[in-house]
Parts: structure tokens; C-alpha cells; sequence
């Protein structure tokens, strides 16, 4: 059966009538761009269409739509949700998706363990595939590659709604000496499944937004979720060690 | 100064002109955020109506973030015409708008009167115009500015190529840079986003554009957009040139101060770029605004998103640039939520621009975590390129694939070019024509081959 993404854009030339073919092959292994996509009159190509239109749709669902309970069971984690009651709400209201009600936060407190060197949870934030693409090897790579080096890891749980200044409450909660959110990025047409990890030594309300360290690009099409872990585990390590994380420890 | 109405018998009273400002002004989900857009539509009206019947004078006397704690306001008013002033200041905000939209009135006299109007002004003036009054009152307004050519004749749609790239490879900026030329896109400038903010970056896209400016005798301008000092150093180190110095800007100076620019930086660039620059023409700035900047830095003081935004005009004015443009859909939902919004904001942005003096373009854009698609943008650049834009985004099928958003592509352009039957910048059109890939004012069959420059 026909399948028009199947092959990477990249890898197609949609354009008629080019003059020196071999040079604009080069030309589209030197950038992700649409280029060579040709045209009719001054309106695009049909298949080229479709593309774009597929790719905007897989990045707006992954927005919109909402990590399914299952996953979560999946990933066998209790699941809070911020102070936003819906998608809409998480969009408009980025001071409420940063907060919890009282009872969110008592019900964390109580579900996790306290005092961890780090505590490491997971967000929908504004791609919620991201969580089924690349927490299974994501998280559980961390996780012993932390405990191999003596570190001691929190109790994981998934926040619904998620922004990432809920570090700023999650970490005086539970008394973490580093606070890691592994949350869903702003999803673009070349994936809609990327994540980051927002990683803040002594996380609490009044950081700045420069004590954040932060590892983007986290998904198949990026850095690979067992290579970012790797990556993320000598963070930790680093950050504990200096305890200082974002702007102050690039400037070491 | 009055600041109370009543509608169907309803009083509406309004705490000072910030508040009829904010409240006036069309719904936006940032001023919802900061907790100042009216409670529901008929206040909204009343707060229009409050707004048309104040005069230039109580609006200029009482700016949005006060003048002793703000050097924006400070600049902005010691910019104002004396003269042009004093014409208009006992008018009234209904006058000024009916007095614009007189079919009596030109182009020109808008603009020699806009000199004596502070940027709250031009906001409370917009506020009470329809999309349809903005784009009636947009197309009056030519503005040229010359940098090596020439912008804003009336009957051009001019465009920025933004050749990005995830990690600024020369090759790959050079690969979309010769594609989008093959679509008679960069008129205004060659205008790259870097990935990372660096002087080596910088310089070494710097001497690419340059390089292709130079090799196929294009007559447009070249521009890097890191940030102000970045570009500064490289200029002043000898090793690069470029036509353009690039900053975002912001309306007020603690949202500048956000962004680590001063009116006085901003001065410095300006005189660094005219004596030191590769530019033929006095205007070598290039300016982005965008909705939402200043709350996002809680730098608002308690004014609207609109009204803040046309604070952004009113600095960029001082520096007398070659290109403002509005980024009008990246900030996100937050600050404008939907294409509803998403179409006003670019109206009223494109046509308060104008009435500042400024060639004026848009980045009619969207990010994907709004409820927008690429039929809303196609909407919006059609609705521009009837009001008067000067230019707007020329990118590979929309698609930024570092900045992660969507915005106008190489197609896009060329076709609005020919239903609206406008032109390219003339010399450039000249080497369109050179090249092959343009006659009868529309795209040929051999545009959109890339090669055809090897």
C-alpha cells in the first residue's frame, strides 16, 4: 500500500526540469530544508502538499492530544496534573501549569520517597508522544546508570499538563538536592516526538530561568533516548559534585 | 478627561488610559494572561468608545509606562515633531481616525501628522479601526527606506530569504539560499536566524551571503540575526561585513534589558553599521517586534500587548531602519491564541508600523501548539499583501527546521506576487529577468531549479 511518508523528504526530489541533477542531490544532503520540491504555476507540487499538511498534523496532534492512561500503566507510575484542567487551560494559563493544588502535593508527598540526590519525573508538556517514544529507554538508562555511581534516584511519577517551572515546587517538596523533568518539546515538522530534560540544582520558586541546564533533542531523529541517558547521567554527576547547574556551571 | 460611558443604560468606568487601552483593544489570550482585557465584548466596545472621545493630548500626557522610569517613553516622546503636534493634540481619538480614512487625506499627510503622535497614540487609533478600516488606511502609506536598494515603492512585495539551518552548515545555507533565488525571493535581504549566538557563526554566514550576493551581483542586503553585540564585534573586528545590523526589540527598557539591549546600544550599532558596514544607504537597521515580548519578561507595567508592541515602532523609528517586521505568531498561544487573533494582531501590527513611518513587514507565522495551520497563514499574507505590507518571509515550503515553526514560503510569495499583481524590489526584478526565472510580472517554468546557478 502507498505510503507518501515513507521516504524522508530529504531523500525526494519532487522538482521537473533540473539542470544539473547530481548537484541538487548534494545540495539536499546538506540540509533537512524542503528544497527541490518544485512546482506548478506558483503553487506547490500535490505530493509535496500532502507532506507538509501530514507533517503540520502529526505535530499539532502531538500538542493537542493527551497521553493515554495505558501508557502511563506502562510505565508503572502514578500519574498528578497540574493546576490546568485541560489542554486549553495549559496553553493559555503557563502560571498554572506550573503549580499544583494543595492536595496534588500532599498526595506527591506522600507517594514519594523524600531526601533523594535526584528526582526525576516525567511531563506531557507540548508533545505528549514523546513520553511512550522515549521514556522506556530513557528513564530506566538513567536510572541505573545513576545508582551504579551511589546516587540515589526519587520516586518517578508522570504530571499531566505539564510545564517545566513545576521543578521550582517538586523540588522543596521532596527535599531533592537536583530536580530533573523529562518533558515533550514543541514539536516542528521534522519530529513530533522530541523531548528535553530541565535538570536544577536546589530547584525552588525563586531560580532563574538560567540555573536550568538542559539536554533538547531527545527522540530517534535527534540524540537517541540511550545516548541522551548517558549523556544526562554525567550531568547529574557533574551537577551534584559542583552543586550548581545551568548558566553557573557552563562558566566553571 | 472623561473615562466613563454607558451602553444600554450600563455605566462602564475605566481606572486611567492604560485601562482603556488594554480594555479596548481586540481580545487577546496575553492581555487575558496579565489579567487586563475587558470582562466581556460590550465593555470592550464601551472602552473604544471612552478611547475615540479622549484627545492626543490626554494621551500622550499619560504614557503607558511613565517618563521618568522608562527611557522608550523618554525617547519616544522627545522623537515627536513639535509642529506636527501641535496640529493634532486638541483632536480628538475618533477624529484622528475619520481624518485618516477621509478619502481627502493621503498618504502623506498621514505620515507628516504621524510624526507628532506618540505610540499610544497610533495604538488608541488602531484600537477603534476594523480589520477592514486598518487595511483601507495600511494601503495609503508607501514608506521607502534605502539600504543598497531601495524598499517600500508602492506596488512591490518585497521578501526575506531565511536560509536557517539546525546547525548553521555553510553548505546547507547556501543549498536553500540558491533555491529560494530561484524563486525570486531576498529582495529585502538575505537574513539568516544562526543556531548559535557566536562571532565565528556569525562571520562565517556573514561572508557566505556576502559571497553569493557578491558572485551572482544581486542587488539586496545580507544580515545575520544574532544578537546586536555579537554582530557589533564581528564588525569591529575587520574580518566581515555585512549590509544589515539585526536586533529584536522590545517597548519598553526593562523588556529590552530582558533582551540586553539599551537605546544606547541600539544608537551605537546604528552609527557602527553606517560608517563601518557594507551598506550604500543610510538605513542599515532591521528590527523584529512580535505581541507578548514584554509580559513574557513581566515587562508590560500593566499595558496591553498591542499597545506595547506599538512601543516597539516608536523606538524602531528613532534608528530610521530598512526593515521592521512583526514576528506575529511565534510567541504561542499564551499571547495570541488563534487564527482570529493571529489575523488581527498582523493587521494592526502591519498598519501601526506604517503609521510610524516604518517600511513595515510581517512574519506571518504560527507555532504548532496553537489551533492554527498553514490555510490561516495563506489567509493572513493574502490579507498583506492588500494592506500595504512591505515584505514578508520567503522559507522552504513555510517550514523553519531550526526556529521549529511555519511560515510564508518561496511559492507563497511568487503566487501572491501574481494574483495581486505586485513586483520585487525593480533591480532585483531586473535580475530575475537576467536569470530567466521571471517575465509578464510571474514566475517562469525554469524558476525553482537551484542549479541553475552552478
Amino acid at each position: 500500500m502507498k505510503d507518501i511518508t515513507e521516504k524522508e523528504v530529504s531523500e525526494v526530489i519532487y522538482a521537473d526540469n533540473i539542470a544539473h541533477i547530481e548537484e541538487l542531490e548534494k545540495m539536499k544532503k546538506a540540509t533537512p530544508a524542503r528544497i527541490g520540491i518544485g512546482h506548478t504555476g506558483a503553487r506547490y507540487k500535490t505530493e509535496p502538499m500532502l507532506r507538509f499538511l501530514a507533517a503540520q498534523a502529526a505535530a499539532a496532534d502531538a500538542v493537542f492530544s493527551e497521553v493515554k492512561e495505558d501508557v502511563v500503566k506502562d510505565l508503572g507510575v502514578f500519574e498528578v496534573r497540574t493546576k490546568c484542567a485541560s489542554k486549553y487551560e495549559m496553553l493559555t494559563r503557563p502560571d498554572w501549569g506550573r503549580i499544583f493544588e494543595e492536595d496534588t502535593q500532599e498526595y506527591i508527598k506522600n507517594h514519594c520517597i523524600q531526601n533523594p540526590d535526584v528526582q526525576i519525573y516525567f511531563g506531557d508538556g507540548l508533545c505528549s508522544p514523546s513520553i511512550q517514544a522515549n521514556i522506556p529507554d530513557l528513564f530506566p538508562t538513567i536510572k541505573l546508570g545513576l545508582e551504579d555511581k551511589g546516587i540515589t534516584v526519587g520516586t518517578p511519577f508522570f504530571v499531566r499538563y505539564c510545564r517545566v517551572n513545576t521543578a521550582r515546587t517538586i523540588g522543596p517538596l521532596l527535599n531533592a538536592k537536583v530536580v530533573c523533568v523529562l518533558i515533550g518539546e514543541r514539536p516542528g515538522l521534522l519530529t513530533s516526538e522530541s523531548m528535553s530534560a530541565y535538570i536544577a540544582y536546589h530547584a525552588r520558586p525563586e531560580m532563574s530561568e538560567s540555573d536550568y541546564t538542559v539536554v533538547s533533542n531527545i527522540s530517534k531523529h535527534g540524540i537517541p533516548p540511550v545516548e541522551a541517558a548517558a549523556h544526562i547521567v554525567d550531568l547529574l554527576d557533574e551537577i551534584l559534585k559542583k552543586k550548581k547547574s545551568g548558566v553557573a556551571l557552563k562558566t566553571d | 478627561m472623561n473615562l466613563k460611558t454607558r451602553l444600554y443604560g450600563k455605566v462602564y468606568q475605566f481606572q486611567n488610559v492604560t485601562d482603556v487601552l488594554a480594555k479596548a483593544s481586540e481580545l487577546k489570550s496575553g492581555d487575558t494572561l496579565a489579567g487586563i482585557a475587558a470582562e466581556n465584548t460590550l465593555e470592550r466596545i464601551a472602552a473604544k468608545a471612552v478611547l475615540s472621545d479622549l484627545t492626543v493630548h490626554d494621551i500622550r500626557e499619560n504614557p503607558v509606562v511613565p517618563y521618568e522610569m522608562d527611557a522608550v517613553t523618554r525617547l519616544i516622546d522627545d522623537d515627536l515633531d513639535a509642529e506636527a503636534y501641535k496640529k493634532i493634540e486638541h483632536k480628538t481619538i475618533a477624529e484622528m481616525r475619520e481624518w485618516i480614512l477621509d478619502g481627502k487625506t493621503t498618504g502623506n499627510d498621514i505620515l507628516h501628522a504621524s510624526r507628532g503622535m506618540t505610540s499610544e497614540v497610533i495604538a488608541a487609533i488602531s484600537k477603534i479601526m476594523g480589520n477592514l478600516d486598518l487595511v483601507y488606511a495600511g494601503n495609503k502609506m508607501h514608506i521607502t527606506a534605502t539600504c543598497n536598494t531601495t524598499i517600500g515603492e508602492e506596488g512591490v512585495l518585497a521578501s526575506r530569504l531565511q536560509p536557517n539551518h539546525p546547525i548553521d552548515d555553510v553548505e546547507g545555507v547556501a543549498a536553500t539560499t540558491l533555491e529560494g533565488l530561484s524563486y525570486g525571493i531576498g529582495d529585502a535581504v538575505l537574513g539568516l536566524n544562526p543556531s548559535i549566538d557566536t562571532f565565528d557563526s556569525t562571520l562565517a554566514i556573514w561572508n557566505l551571503l556576502g559571497e553569493i550576493r557578491d558572485k551572482y551581483e544581486i542587488p539586496t542586503q545580507t544580515c545575520v540575526l544574532s544578537h546586536v553585540t555579537t554582530q557589533m564585534e564581528v564588525l569591529k573586528s575587520g574580518k566581515g561585513k555585512a549590509d544589515l545590523c539585526f536586533q529584536s526589540i522590545a517597548g519598553s527598557q526593562k523588556a529590552c534589558e530582558a533582551f540586553g539591549i539599551s537605546t544606547d546600544m541600539l544608537e551605537e550599532a546604528n552609527a557602527l553599521f553606517r560608517d563601518r558596514g557594507s551598506a550604500k544607504g543610510k538605513n542599515v537597521m532591521y528590527f523584529e517586534t512580535g505581541q507578548g515580548s514584554e509580559l513574557s519578561s513581566s515587562a508590560h507595567n500593566g499595558s496591553d500587548q498591542q499597545t506595547m508592541e506599538c512601543r516597539c515602532y516608536g523606538l524602531a523609528r528613532h534608528y530610521e531602519p530598512f526593515l521592521v517586521n512583526t514576528v506575529v505568531g511565534f510567541m504561542g498561544p499564551e499571547y495570541i491564541y488563534d487564527t482570529k487573533q493571529l489575523l488581527r494582531a498582523g493587521l494592526e501590527d502591519v498598519f501601526c508600523g506604517h503609521l510610524h513611518g516604518l517600511p513595515m513587514g510581517c512574519d506571518v507565522c504560527y507555532t504548532n501548539h496553537m489551533p492554527v495551520d498553514q490555510n490561516d497563514s495563506e489567509t493572513l499574507l493574502m490579507l498583506l499583501a492588500n494592506s500595504g505590507c512591505h515584505y514578508v518571509m520567503g522559507l522552504p515550503q513555510a517550514d523553519d527546521i531550526m526556529l521549529m515553526y511555519q511560515s510564508t514560503g518561496f511559492q507563497d510569495i511568487a503566487a501572491v506576487r501574481e494574483i495581486f499583481h505586485k513586483k520585487p524590489i525593480k533591480e532585483f526584478e531586473d535580475w530575475m529577468i537576467k536569470w530567466g526565472i521571471w517575465e509578464n510580472n510571474r514566475l517562469t517554468e525554469k524558476a525553482g531549479d537551484p542549479t541553475m546557478f552552478f
